[in-house]
């Protein structure tokens, strides 16, 4: 039994060699050569004055720019650098509270606003960091942003479907706006 | 459920059982070391290993020198994560200065990847350096999902041969399986996830501004994002059934999933090889249907048990609508329970993965399992107390699910007053204790680790949520580990010297206290004479054994852990429903 002990120290070594060091490497030059944008994080904007990353959300609290979903990260909401939901249970009462909360949020920067309010507006991604919302969750405030603005609801409604993505191949996933790139088109900063 | 989300399981069904078979045609060759076509690039190098090790491929191990090769060969595959994560502050590609983990945590982390298990504890970005990741955790996601598949391999073994003292070699088994099977497959995956927005560079984390600015100080408030050599690894823990992710929210994170493309991909990984591992059983015991019978019992239970997680997550909760939560599925948005879980997978593909995940061990999550409705959170909990054999891990998944097997032919030989057989190998006292202890060892370390966890503060403090969730975050924990699964309830704070302690016992018997009886399993057989087949010999490729053999799985898992699941999730559903 005592003979196997070197066979098996080397055997890890040319493994960490080969799957620890040259597979990594190996995908990183292909990825780097092939998908260079993609492999550094998808970045809006240019090298030097990046404006963003296209996958993962940042914080909007303001009337004039879409809200995101609700982001459970710590200790800020949307940081990037400690992914994580909420892990709270359906029948936690923290939930409950903090779905109130965001519903009072929501009411408030919209006062005329009587509709029954999308799920995803107010609870929070899995990952804190969801660049997404559904196409119900901007519509529903539209409103809001025209008015604080100043600009007609078509001309928002029009922005909103031009960043719309539709399911990939018609099939897969879900239909979602991506919020960055939408406020960033309000500000016109994205051609 | 609607069209498209039928559509999208439906695809993912036909894509899986169509690889399946070429899939596990190429396995059986590999293991079989008969010439497949990466041998011209790969052979050289394989002959180059065994040449560098001091081993010789073709010489037969008995079981017990099977288990000594590949314990000796785990054993230090741990000690390496252990000591990388003990002193990674003083070792290079350690770009955000990680501090050393704790003695604790690196024991459970190392416990956990060596065992292919892969819990984590801790957060990736947060806690491990780049090189951690790619020595340490990235080697054991291909080397310990080698060593499951290679004792599959010898239990096919025991049953291929006759009056035979070997059942292969380990080191064989482990090289071929890592460098024919898992290297090619994972260095595709990789490239496409990249192409599809999944990281993959050594830069050191990336600062952005914001776009809102918030007050009037003169600095400007900025994002920084995690980066890191992200697709490499996040290919082979999806593929090799291991699901530790480089981020802390593993594959809900952006950067680790970014597409729902990507999730297809990822999602399919994780069934695939288990799924083709059943055909290259039937394929090596010259019986194809053998094969079939065992992959249409795991994709029958699997099926039945996602449209209720479909259908629970899709539902939605009921106290959220009585706040005004409009959580009804429509053409412009998911609805359902989205508490958790990612905007551009919405509610099929999430419980698609859940489902897919605890399934298989694999335990990557693309959503938070923590804030699933409570029969939505019911069924990962069970499949992965069902032992891991409803596609289980690559190879655990199939040799438990051959135990099973084991037993349901010793049940219907009680049933007709016959000696059980399968697949020619009379089947007697000794595979059956051995059987009883493979299924009884995990039982015994969910229940008993619960219990314990629940009477001792160290455990309950933990806990997150209150009430009967609080329990099922304890039970789901335990479930995890017993079953190598790694997903979690990741409310519960597990990084604490109590859960790293038990959870990493648990893990360490739920893997090894599984192995060593089927490798006796494996030697036993392959000792004995293979009987012929006559009129009497119950078949074991029919809808009648399906039905059987799911019935055996069920039954079992539903007598162990009823008691236990109605603490939990069946009271919280009650609460929920009530409204209260």
């Amino acid at each position: 039994m005592i003979k196997h002990i070197k066979p098996a120290i080397l055997m890890l070594l040319f493994f960490t060699v080969l799957t620890g060091i040259v597979y990594p490497l190996a995908v990183t030059f292909c990825a780097q050569t092939l998908f260079p944008n993609q492999a550094n994080g998808s970045l809006l904007g240019s090298d030097e004055q990046p404006l963003g990353s296209e996958l993962i959300g940042q914080v909007f609290s303001r009337p004039e720019y879409f809200w995101g979903r609700p982001s459970a990260t710590s200790p800020a909401p949307y940081n990037g650098v400690a992914s994580s939901g909420s892990n709270q249970g359906p029948t936690n009462p923290a939930l409950i509270d903090a779905v109130k909360a965001r519903i009072k949020g929501l009411r408030d920067a919209d006062s005329v606003h009587s509709d029954s309010i999308p799920v995803d507006l107010v609870t929070a991604s899995a990952s804190g960091l969801d660049p997404h919302i559904s196409p119900a969750a901007a519509a529903y405030q539209i409103s809001r942003i025209a008015k604080a603005r100043h600009i007609s609801p078509d001309s928002v409604s029009e922005l909103v479907d031009r960043y719309t993505e539709a399911r990939q191949w018609g099939i897969l996933g879900e239909p979602r706006v991506n919020v960055l790139k939408l406020n960033l088109a309000l500000d016109q900063r994205l051609k | 459920m609607t069209e498209n989300g039928l559509l999208q399981i439906i695809l993912y069904f036909v894509a899986l059982l169509l690889l399946a078979k070429p899939l596990g045609v190429y396995m059986a060759a590999v293991y079989e070391n008969r010439p497949v076509f990466l041998n011209r690039i790969l052979a050289p190098l394989e002959v180059g290993l065994y040449h560098l090790s001091g081993v010789k491929p073709e010489q037969e191990m008995r079981w017990k020198e099977y288990a000594a090769a590949l314990l000796w060969f785990n054993l230090f595959g741990g000690l390496a994560v252990f000591a990388l994560q003990m002193l990674q502050a003083h070792l290079p590609l350690n770009p955000q200065q990680m501090s050393n983990v704790t003695v604790d945590s690196a024991f459970n982390t190392a416990v956990s990847f060596m065992t292919n298990t892969n819990w984590q504890g801790y957060g990736g970005e947060t806690t491990m350096s780049y090189l951690t990741q790619m020595l340490g955790l990235s080697v054991q996601n291909f080397v310990s999902a080698a060593s499951g598949m290679a004792v599959l391999v010898a239990l096919i073994r025991g049953f291929q041969r006759t009056h035979a003292d070997g059942i292969g070699n380990f080191w064989a088994d482990l090289t071929r399986g890592t460098l024919y099977i898992l290297l090619p497959l994972s260095f595709v995956l990789a490239l496409v996830l990249v192409g599809q927005g999944v990281v993959q560079t050594f830069k050191p984390y990336q600062t952005v501004p914001l776009v809102e600015q918030v007050g009037t100080a003169t600095e400007k408030a900025t994002q920084t994002l995690a980066l890191g050599p992200a697709a490499s690894q996040i290919a082979i823990k999806q593929l090799g059934t291991n699901g530790g992710g480089f981020f802390n929210v593993n594959s809900s994170h952006p950067y680790e999933n970014s597409t729902p493309l990507a999730n297809f991909l990822e999602m399919l990984a994780i069934l695939l090889i288990p799924a083709a591992l059943c055909h290259t059983f039937g394929t090596m015991v010259g019986d194809p249907r053998q094969g079939w019978a065992i992959l249409a019992a795991m994709t029958l239970v699997f099926a039945s048990l996602l449209f209720v997680t479909v259908g629970s997550e899709q539902g939605g909760n009921p106290l959220l609508t009585a706040l005004g939560v409009e959580q009804s599925v429509g053409v412009d948005q998911s609805g359902g329970n989205m508490e958790g879980k990612e905007t551009r997978f919405g509610i099929v593909n999430s419980a698609l993965w859940a489902t897919a995940t605890t399934a298989a061990s694999n335990g990557s999550v693309n959503s938070m399992h923590d804030s699933y409705t409570p029969l939505g959170g019911l069924v990962p909990m069970w499949l992965m107390q069902l032992g891991e054999v409803i596609f289980g891990g690559v190879g655990s998944g199939l040799y438990g699910m051959l135990i099973f097997v084991l037993i349901a032919v010793f049940v219907a030989g009680l049933m007709i007053g016959r000696t059980p057989e399968y697949l020619g190998k009379k089947i007697e006292a000794f595979e059956i204790k051995m059987a009883a202890i493979v299924i009884l060892i995990p039982a015994f370390f969910i229940l008993g680790g619960t219990s314990l966890a629940i009477m001792v503060e160290a455990g309950k403090s933990a806990v997150a949520n209150p009430g009967a969730h609080g329990f099922s975050e304890i039970l789901y924990a335990f479930s995890s580990a017993a079953g190598n699964n790694g997903s979690a309830f990741a409310g519960l704070s597990a990084n604490s010297p109590f859960y790293n302690t038990a959870l990493g016992i648990t893990m360490l018997f739920g893997r090894y206290g599984i192995i060593i009886p089927v490798l006796a399993i494996a030697g036993s057989l392959a000792a004995k004479k293979t009987v012929p087949t006559t009129v009497g010999t119950l078949s074991t490729h029919t809808p009648l054994f399906v039905m059987l053999l799911i019935g055996t799985v069920l039954i079992v898992g539903a007598l162990t852990f009823v008691p236990a699941l109605a603490l939990g999730p069946v009271v919280e559903h009650l609460v929920m429903v009530n409204g209260k």
